[in-house]
């Protein structure tokens, strides 16, 4: 009875799995480094924005500190690195656990708010954090940390020769993301997130416990971006607090998903392939003197989604909710 | 045979004032009861107080054998109460059958049962041909059918409808009887409360009157409207000499 609901969800992930070669396979054609920098990183916004889009697109808590788990993770796994000399694979789950810790101890009083309230806390509660990782000596304090550089090698997740295989890397993280997005999406904790954002009480009356979905979305949307914040840490192989924690990684990892379409399964990744290369070629083109210029175009974007498209841009390829719309 | 719903001595204060006072009251199992009273008389505090939407000032709920006074909405709901919400609260970006699927999730932990319950729901309840509709797009007729369409997903014993026959048109408020009807015979209790006399009167086996937030008349529907205290709480003094 529901066979086109089912035969939706198999196109999506039979696109999602195209896209994806389609994507493994263009490093092979474009090798100019600048270019592969810009997909590598359009790749990790892609899935930092379809994580947040867990818990603020979908659950509908709209944080604006995200900051805080990507920071989180740099961090963890470049300080287990430096001090310990533990693999930075295992700094990623370790960030990642920690981050999703602490999102659900955050989240333990700031779930009690409502709607705008929940998002003033999230800035106010990553720029602690900012502050304090900025104060931590043990932690580089304001300089950050030089993560060492030993040429090429798997084991511990860092390469001088080619950006490929942190192109691969976000790339199976930008699959993750949206994987573990398409699977919630039809799964009780799915069901439960939407009616949470749409109306809590009416949630509550239908035997959905709303403060412990919201912790829920929390714990796996800081997980992920942990994840994509050690991979950073990787990438870039040196970080200070402002650089992996300061309030523009919160501001790109909403961005995609507003510009794509909130709440929606494709909405990160469209948004973040449009959003981040502009954001990328301005800076660099018009950088220097114009520092800002980035963000005043994609200021003007969203203006413009707002008005047009409030859905977002997927609204366009829906065949659905074009129907819907009055 | 034990009460399905009893509540005991219940008070429910909001400040200075008092919404509900002492009320006690039970229904039985299978019964239709309606919850009836001038605006102001305390139907709905008593109804989330039964739902468990706040915690009553004083006094007990007991379900189904069970104290279930300091139970949560939720908890509530999995034991086996039901509910609408008088201003109607669907998923509004959600389809009409998302929505009834977050009900299903109750009972069901499989989403393909719970799928499927949701689409037996629909047919019950008339809503099968909107499935795949957003619930924001529905007329208010339908919305209030999809409140108890979510409700019923959850395979309630008891189901507390509120007004929801208020404000349809007579058709439509028709319907909605016969649904109600058809609900009792599928063996769910309902309580529910209602302003339309003439619709609520004819399909409730017993109604209870709230008025100032005491219980003031009790019993069959026709026994109930010729109280004088009734007439009296309704239209005033000068027509309760007159009964």
């Amino acid at each position: 009875m529901d066979k086109q609901f089912v035969e939706r969800r198999r196109r999506d992930l039979i696109t999602a799995a195209g896209l994806a070669a389609v994507a493994a396979i263009v490093p092979l054609f474009v090798k100019d480094v600048y270019v592969q920098n810009i997909m590598v990183l359009t790749l990790m916004y892609a899935a930092l924005s379809q994580s947040w889009n867990i818990l603020s697109g979908y659950c509908g808590q709209i944080s604006l500190g995200h900051a805080l788990y990507f920071g989180l993770g740099a961090y963890t796994t470049a300080l287990l690195f430096t001090k310990f000399g533990v693999l930075p694979w295992f700094g990623m789950i370790a960030g990642g656990l920690i981050s999703a810790a602490i999102a659900m101890a955050l989240g333990y009083p700031c779930f009690r708010l409502g709607g705008h309230y929940f998002a003033i806390a999230t800035i106010v509660i990553a720029e602690i954090g900012l502050l304090l990782i900025q104060n931590w000596d043990w932690a580089g304090a304001a300089l950050g940390i030089d993560i060492p550089v030993r040429g090429d090698s798997w084991l511990k997740f860092q390469f001088t020769r080619s950006k490929l295989p942190y192109f691969y890397f976000a790339l199976v993280l930008a699959c993750v993301a949206w994987f573990v997005t398409w699977w919630l999406e039809d799964s009780k904790w799915g069901y439960w997130w939407r009616a949470v954002k749409d109306n809590p009480q009416a949630a509550e009356s239908l035997g959905v416990v709303v403060f412990n979905s919201k912790m829920g979305a929390a714990a796996v949307s800081a997980f992920l971006v942990a994840v994509g914040g050690s991979f950073y840490a990787q990438f870039v192989s040196y970080i200070d607090p402002g650089s992996v924690m300061g309030f523009q990684f919160s501001l790109l990892m909403a961005l995609p998903a507003v510009l794509g379409g909130i709440g929606t399964l494709w909405g990160p990744m469209l948004g973040a392939v449009i959003l981040i290369p502009i954001t990328e070629l301005t800076r660099s083109y018009i950088g220097g003197s114009g520092r800002g210029v980035d963000l005043i175009v994609y200021g003007a974007l969203i203006v413009l989604i707002a008005l047009a498209r409030p859905e977002g841009l997927v609204g366009l390829f829906s065949r659905r909710r074009k129907e819907a719309t009055r | 045979m034990t009460a399905l719903l009893e509540t005991r001595g219940v008070w429910q204060r909001f400040g200075g004032l008092i919404a509900n006072s002492d009320v006690s009251i039970s229904v039985g199992r299978g019964e239709i009861v309606g919850l009836i009273g001038p605006n102001g008389a305390g139907k709905s505090t008593l109804f989330n107080l039964i739902a468990g939407v706040l915690p009553p000032t004083q006094g007990s709920i007991i379900f189904d054998g069970e104290d279930v006074t300091n139970l949560p909405a939720a908890a509530r709901c999995q034991r086996g109460i039901g509910r609408t919400f008088q201003v109607v609260k669907s998923f509004e970006t959600m389809t009409v059958i998302d929505n009834v699927i977050v009900g299903a999730l109750v009972r069901n932990t499989v989403m393909r049962e719970a799928r499927r319950k949701a689409h037996e729901v629909l047919e019950f309840t008339g809503l099968a041909a909107r499935a795949d509709v957003l619930a924001s797009d529905l007329v208010p007729a339908e919305k209030r059918r999809l409140e108890v369409a979510r409700a019923l997903a959850t395979e309630p014993k008891l189901l507390l409808l509120d007004e929801v026959l208020t404000g349809l048109t007579p058709t439509e408020a028709q319907t909605g009887v016969a649904l109600v009807r058809k609900v009792r015979e599928t063996g769910v209790t309902v309580l529910m409360v209602e302003h339309v006399m003439e619709i609520v009167m004819p399909l409730v086996d017993r109604a209870i009157v709230l008025d100032l937030g005491k219980v003031l008349a009790e019993g069959k529907p026709s026994d109930v409207v010729r109280d004088p205290n009734v007439i009296k709480a309704y239209l005033g003094d000068r027509h309760a000499v007159g009964a």
